[in-house]
């Protein structure tokens, strides 16, 4: 243990994932002293298990606030980068040149279609377009076919997720932020105007916690009044050697990443705390990637990885700062990477003091309490 | 291609030997030999280049873990070569960055939409 360590900060952030480490960096930029205490890498870290898109198209389609807030980020995400880039000298590899939703039957290219179109009728400025096999042919000449068509929007983009996540370690340093290792909290105190952090070796105090703890939170979150009942949603992902760029635009179910990697994985899966891979998901998530081009057939798989999604009932966010205990927030979601460049741009400054971001009203933790059923539609 | 070899053999004088070939040179080695191992005994001291930084590469764990000592073989890319034994007549070359794909490179194609 590091004993230059303070014992105090202005705010102490729970988590040092994507999530935790993305309000960390915004909150120490801003000047806030800032304490992040990370588990260690014994956690479920969805952080180094994602794919790495920044993707926009489809989310939110039933709660229209969600869609607002993701393309929020998704337009903050160049100047993230850029600021990233320059205070760290870590490139994370972002480009957003739209995405593509591949389709398999004319059913799901229709639903598909009546999804964009009704969200574009709603939200107004929101490009998208639907291509036919043809069309789809003529962008994507390797495209297999059993892709009957897909949509395209210019909203989307990916990044390299590990570099992400190490720019903003060091860009909190960078900033005067402490990050601590290998210290789990156990518990938080509350008292007027002050919270505890207990770990089993140590204990923190500030006036403002933040807890982005992932999985963790739903137990947390109950020492200060908050309620974020989040569960494991497991996804594989396979990844492959190094091949020649042939696609520079993110899919739902295959990206190359910029070493040259593929990367394929859609799948969801609800077994409890159960990171593992199983072959019969892989080989679906192959057979689909193949699908998609068939020129991959030969490609060699090196790694597969299971990686655990932090999942509200709705699968929307959880984003608040508890009524009975003020300076508590919790921020939790599963878009870690596509949210961002929201959260260190307009999540920080909310816990800093400002006003909560208009978009999150909707998003307290209270919705789960009421007995009504979720499903959720990511 | 240099042929003073780093490695030489403790057994087997006088063993059957194979012909291959290593980016076209011509080269007689050992049979029973991985190719990886074939290579290094003929004086090979670079397989492959990192597709990445593009840094000269070469056998590392010789057990198919660290996938360093890829090169094609017989028109197959990628190959693990410390895990396949020589054969006579293997076309063996090193690889340069990151394999091919059998497929046309796909055209910049200028993305516009309507709003």
């Amino acid at each position: 243990m590091n004993e230059t360590v303070p014992n105090t900060a202005d705010v102490i952030v729970v988590g040092g994932g994507l999530v935790g480490m993305a309000v960390a960096y915004g909150l120490a930029k801003a000047g806030t002293n800032t304490l992040v205490l990370d588990q260690g890498d014994d956690a479920f870290r969805a952080s180094r298990g994602n794919f790495g898109l920044v993707w926009v198209q489809g989310k939110g389609f039933d709660r229209l606030e969600y869609s607002r807030w993701t393309r929020s980020s998704a337009r903050a995400w160049a100047g993230l980068a850029e600021g990233l880039r320059q205070e760290t000298d870590v490139d994370v590899r972002l480009t957003q040149p739209g995405g593509f939703h591949m389709c398999f039957s004319d059913n799901e290219l229709a639903e598909r279609q009546a999804r964009l179109a009704g969200m574009q009728a709603a939200l107004g400025d929101y490009p998208f377009e639907m291509l036919d096999g043809a069309d789809l042919k003529a962008r994507l000449p390797g495209i297999g076919p059993k892709v009957v068509g897909a949509s395209y929007t210019p909203m989307d983009g990916h990044v390299n997720p590990l570099k992400l996540l190490r720019a903003l370690h060091a860009g909190a340093r960078h900033h005067g932020a402490t990050v601590v290792g290998r210290m789990p909290v156990t518990g938080i105190e509350s008292a007027p105007g002050e919270f505890t952090v207990v770990t089993p070796e140590r204990r923190f105090t500030a006036p403002r916690i933040v807890l982005a703890a992932g999985l963790g939170n739903r137990v947390l979150a109950e020492h200060v009044g908050l309620h974020a009942p989040v569960a494991p949603n497991r996804g594989q992902v396979l990844v492959s050697e190094r091949v020649r760029p042939f696609l520079k635009y993110p899919t739902i179910n295959v990206r190359q990443t910029d070493e040259g990697s593929v990367q394929f994985g859609d799948s969801m899966e609800e077994v409890g705390f159960n990171d593992l891979t199983t072959t019969d998901v892989l080989a679906k998530i192959a057979q689909r990637g193949v699908s998609t081009f068939p020129f991959l057939a030969d490609v060699r798989m090196v790694r597969a990885w299971g990686a655990l999604r932090v999942m509200s009932p709705d699968g929307y966010p959880i984003y608040q700062q508890s009524e009975s205990h003020p300076g508590a927030f919790v921020v939790t979601c599963h878009s870690g990477v596509t949210l961002a460049a929201a959260h260190a741009t307009r999540i920080a400054p909310w816990i800093r003091g400002g006003e909560r971001p208009e978009e999150l009203a909707v998003f307290a933790g209270e919705r789960f309490l009421t007995g009504e059923v979720f499903s959720h539609a990511h | 291609m240099p042929t003073d070899s780093l490695f030489r053999r403790v057994d087997a004088e006088g063993a059957r030997t194979v012909e291959v070939t290593f980016d076209d040179q011509p080269l007689s080695v050992p049979a029973g030999l991985t190719v990886a191992a074939a290579l290094l005994l003929g004086g090979v001291r670079q397989f492959r280049t990192s597709p990445v930084g593009g840094g000269p590469r070469a056998p590392y764990c010789m057990m198919g873990v660290c996938f360093e000592c890829l090169v094609e073989i017989d028109g197959v890319p990628s190959r693990q070569s410390c895990l396949i034994e020589v054969a006579d007549g293997m076309r063996i070359r090193s690889q340069q960055g990151a394999r091919d794909l059998p497929f046309p490179q796909p055209e910049a194609v200028v993305m516009e939409v309507q709003p």
